[in-house]
Formats: C-alpha cells, structure tokens, sequence
C-alpha cells in the first residue's frame, strides 16, 4: 500500500470492521430471540409429547370406544370405569354457565366503555374492572362456595352445597373483565371514520354501536370470547372447591360434578403409583381437555380469518 | 352578483362562529346555498373548509368542547339547523354526507346502500331492493355491483367503494349533500368518475363540496366560496370567481401565489 493511499484505506477498513462487528451483534440478538422463541414452542411439544405418550399407555389398557361411551368414571375402584363424558359434561356444563354471563356482560360493558362512557368514566373503570382479572381463583372458588351458594339457596332451596351453577356464575364473573376489556380495545380501534358515517346516516348512538361498530370489531369480539372459553374449560380452583368433585354425568347445573381439571387436581393430590393406570388417567384426561381447548383455538382462528377488519 | 336567474335558497350561513374549544375556527361567515346547484368551497389547508361543511349536519356535536354561534338556515321550512332545540339527529335524516375516505361500513353492499333505510325504520324487503337499485343507479356504479349485492362493501376498489358511499347517501333522497374532499383518496379515472356523478346529481339533489383541487371546483361547481383562515373571503360564481375575482387573496391563491 502506498502512501498516498494511506488517507483512504482506515477509512474503508474501519467501516468493514463496523460492518462486522454489527453483523456479529445482529446474529447475536438474532439467536438471543430465536432461542426465546424456542423455549416456549419447546415447552408446548414437551407438554404434548408427554401427554401424548402417557396417553398411548393409557389407551394400550382402556379402548378408545369405552373412554367416549362409558356412563361412568371410577378409574380409582376396583370395578374401573373410564367414560370422560362424564368429566366432559361437567366441564361444558360449567363452561356454560360461565359463558352464558361472561359473553353478553362482558360485550355490554365493552359497548358501554367505548361508545358511550365518557373519557373520565373510562379511565376509572377500565382498570377496576381488569383488577378483578387479577384476583387469585382460589379466592373465587371460596367466595362461590361462601358467598353466591349460599345466595343462591335463597332462592332455590333445592340447590345443594356444591353445584356447577355456583361455581359456573363466579367462574363467568372472572372472566368477564378478560372478555369486556379485550372487546372494548377491538371496538375503539374502529376507525372514528366509520363511526362518523353512521351518524351521518342519521343513527343514533345505539344503532352505530351494534350496527357498525360491532360488525367492524367482529373478530376482536370473536378472538376475546375465544378467550373466555378457553379459560372457562380450563379453570380449576373455582370448580374444585365450589362444584364438588364426585363424577356425575349430568347437563343439570343444579347438581354438583367433577370437571376434567378438578378430576386431576383431586388425582394428582393424592399418592398415585408411577404409571398406574389411575396415573395415566391424569394424562388421558389432560389430553382431553388439550384437544377441546385445541378445537376452540382452531375456531377462533378460522372466525378471525373469516370476518378480519376491512378496513 | 345573480342578474339573471337568480336561483332559490337551499341553505343560507348567517354570522356563523364556530369554536373548537377555545379557538375560533370560523369567523362570522354569511353564505346562501342555492337549490339544485353544485358550492364548492375551496382554500388552503386549515382554512376551516372541512369545519364549515361539517357543521351543517351537526357533525362537530360527535365531540366535546364544540360550540357554535350564528345560525344556518335550511329552507324551505326556515329550520335553523345549529338551534339547540334541534335534534341532530333530525338534521342528519334531512342532510348526506360522503367523507374524505371511503368509508363503506363492514356490512354487504346491499346492505350499506339500505342502511339509511332502514335507520328510518323501513323494512320492507320490496321498498328497500327498488331504493337500492335507485340509489346504486343515482351512483353510478348499478353495473357493477348488480351481480354481487351480497359481497363485502369493503372489498370494492376505492373508487367502487366511494360511489357506493355516495349511493347510500342518496338512497334517503337528502335535501342536501356535503362531499368533504371526495376524491382526495382516488386515482385520477375514479376522480373523474366522481367529478361525472356530482354535475348528474345536481339535477335532483343540492351539493356543497370541499375541495383542494382548484381545477375540480372549476371543473364541477356553479358557485365558489374562497375560504382563508376562518373567514369567508369571497363567494360568487364559479366563473366569476376564476376569471375576475374580486379580492387580492383569492386571486392569489387561484393563481397559484399561494396556498
């Protein structure tokens, strides 16, 4: 290199040598992400390849046409029986009722924050109601247990003291602050634009906001009482102290049951031997409600695809 | 000005003001609207164009902190349609509007033509098919979208989707039509197509259109109204208003000295 280059050439290798060095941090960070991402998708294929190897343990001693016909559940006596519809009805039973509160209060109060309270309003209650959100389940399931059966007695004498209706309405009274607050965020990012062309049309406030504004925020609603379902089937504590957990096939919400996850919770407390079959229950019926919560999914990612905003 | 011919009063500003909150966005502004015709109100950005237009269907009452002062009177009844004891609502049944950007509501296209209709409570699938097909007509865009009533609005094009907007809101056959900005959001084929519909319109329905292009309200408009920060510089015929304005301010912006 001669010298009258000399002015040049730092220039240029210092600027490859940045080059470098930046490349070296970009595929850095790069792994640092790829890594965080992975552990998570690592954890779901674990959870699944657990259950589902446990699962085929299972099935080698109970068929697959006795797990969905069978009347009864009694995996832990000695005359076993293994019909999950009985822990599957509980759940959808409960789910049912939960949902049955949660969906319609919880889109009347995200219509109510977005459309019609004032900003003041908004910005007290939204918080309070997504504290409610954040207290413990267990404090739930105590509170259906001492509170709302009790209530509920009042009023029908024959409901006894553990029911999927008590646990079914405080489980729906924990999910509405998920459902109102997801459902308020999709409705107020609809565009004020649209909105405006409602009023223009000579709409009042009521018809813009199920007419308009909820069609527009359709998927956000859907994706929100996906949510709630998905933490109705797989909500425990609330079911396990106020439901009862005696397997009982029944669409009666006036009667106490067993769900699939307070059936596992009860299993798992107690001293099980290492693949037994009453071990390998837990996992048959964990898997069970995986694919439930999977199905739900599924919808609510076709819904999504199906109605996402246009605008 | 008006010689001969002079046209009816559709709507008629008189020391109009308006306030956003504290500040006076339009400085006692006196204006007819005359019956059957296309106003263009045009000026530079900021100049409270959009402001004027949008108070006459009450628009500004969406949002808190609004106040207006003065009157718009609305013929031939004589409502003052600023009075507090008028139901915006009731201005808003009376008025259209089709806005800056399409804003087609996530509903079929059958739908947002019959949307209108059926806000004044009328159901009946017989009216409400004749009233689409007239309004979609009136739009200009029944050949296009006749085969396919029930897709989404929102996946027309852009130009599609303003025509329909303008069809919905001719579908409640408004006394009067406010475009605000109509075509700023087109490509120049569909701006023409607009352009088209507005001097077809004006055959049946009174129009008031804010425009930035200078050449689109020479282009569609027998009168124009030049705005400038808030006030109302100068208002006359189109044709008066591009040839010989009266004031230095509008001449100059026409000319391209400003704005």
């Amino acid at each position: 290199m001669s010298a009258n280059n000399a002015s040049d050439l730092p220039g240029v290798s210092d600027r490859l040598a940045y080059n470098a060095m930046r490349n070296w941090k970009e595929r850095l960070i790069e792994t640092v992400l790829l890594a965080a991402a992975a552990i998570s998708v690592l954890t779901t294929l674990g959870i699944v390849y657990v259950l589902v190897s446990e699962s085929f343990h299972f099935f080698q001693n109970v068929s697959i046409i006795d797990f969905l016909t069978d009347t009864q559940w009694t995996p832990l006596f000695d005359d076993a029986h293994f019909g999950i519809m009985v822990l599957i009805s509980g759940t959808l039973v409960s789910s049912g009722v939960a949902l049955l509160l949660a969906i319609p209060m919880g889109t009347i109060i995200a219509i109510y924050l977005s459309e019609f309270a004032n900003p003041k309003v908004r910005e007290v209650a939204k918080p309070i109601l997504e504290l409610l959100g954040g207290i413990p389940t267990i404090v739930f399931g105590y509170f259906a247990l001492l509170v709302v059966t009790p209530i509920l007695q009042f009023f029908l004498p024959s409901l006894p003291g553990f029911s999927l209706l008590s646990a079914g309405l405080v489980m729906g009274i924990m999910i509405v602050p998920y459902i109102a607050s997801l459902s308020e965020d999709a409705m107020r990012a609809v565009p004020m634009s649209m909105r405006e062309g409602a009023f223009a049309m000579g709409s009042t406030k009521l018809y813009t906001a199920v007419h308009v504004v909820v069609p527009a925020a359709i998927s956000g609603l859907a994706a929100s009482y996906i949510l709630g379902i998905s933490r109705a089937v797989g909500e425990t504590m609330i079911l396990a102290v106020a439901a009862g957990m005696q397997p009982n096939l029944t669409w009666n919400p006036m009667e106490p049951a067993a769900t699939i996850t307070s059936y596992i919770v009860q299993v798992a407390l107690g001293d099980l031997p290492h693949g037994s079959i009453g071990y390998q229950t837990i996992f048959a019926a964990g898997l069970t409600l995986l694919l439930i919560t999977l199905v739900f999914n599924i919808l609510g990612q076709w819904l999504r695809a199906k109605y996402r905003e246009a605008y | 000005m008006q010689i001969h011919d002079t046209p009816t009063l559709k709507a008629e500003a008189r020391n109009l003001n308006f306030y956003y909150g504290e500040v006076k966005a339009l400085k006692s502004i006196n204006m007819p609207i005359y019956d059957k015709k296309v106003t263009a109100l045009i000026g530079p950005s900021g100049c409270g164009k959009s402001t004027y237009l949008r108070s006459f269907n009450r628009m500004h009452d969406l949002y808190p902190g609004n106040r207006y002062e003065g009157e718009i009177r609305f013929y031939p009844d004589n409502t003052n349609l600023l009075s507090p004891e008028v139901d915006p609502i009731e201005v808003r049944m009376r008025l259209g509007m089709v806005f800056q950007k399409p804003n087609p509501f996530p509903k079929t296209i059958y739908e947002n033509v019959a949307y209108g209709l059926r806000v004044r409570g009328e159901n009946n699938s017989r009216v409400l098919d004749d009233k689409v097909e007239q309004a979609l007509r009136g739009a200009a865009i029944w050949d296009e979208v006749k085969d396919r009533l029930q897709e989404m609005a929102p996946n027309l094009s852009g130009g599609q989707q303003q025509r329909l907007c303008i069809a919905r809101a001719l579908a409640t056959d408004p006394e009067l039509l406010l475009f605000d900005e109509p075509t700023s959001a087109l490509d120049p084929i569909a701006t023409g197509a607009i352009e088209e519909l507005v001097h077809e319109l004006k055959k049946r329905v009174t129009i008031l259109i804010v425009t930035h292009n200078m050449q689109q309200a020479a282009r569609v408009s027998d009168y124009t109204a030049y705005m400038y920060l808030g006030e109302l510089i100068e208002f006359g015929k189109t044709d008066e208003i591009f040839i010989k304005p009266q004031d230095k301010r509008t001449e100059d912006y026409i000319t391209g000295r400003m704005g």
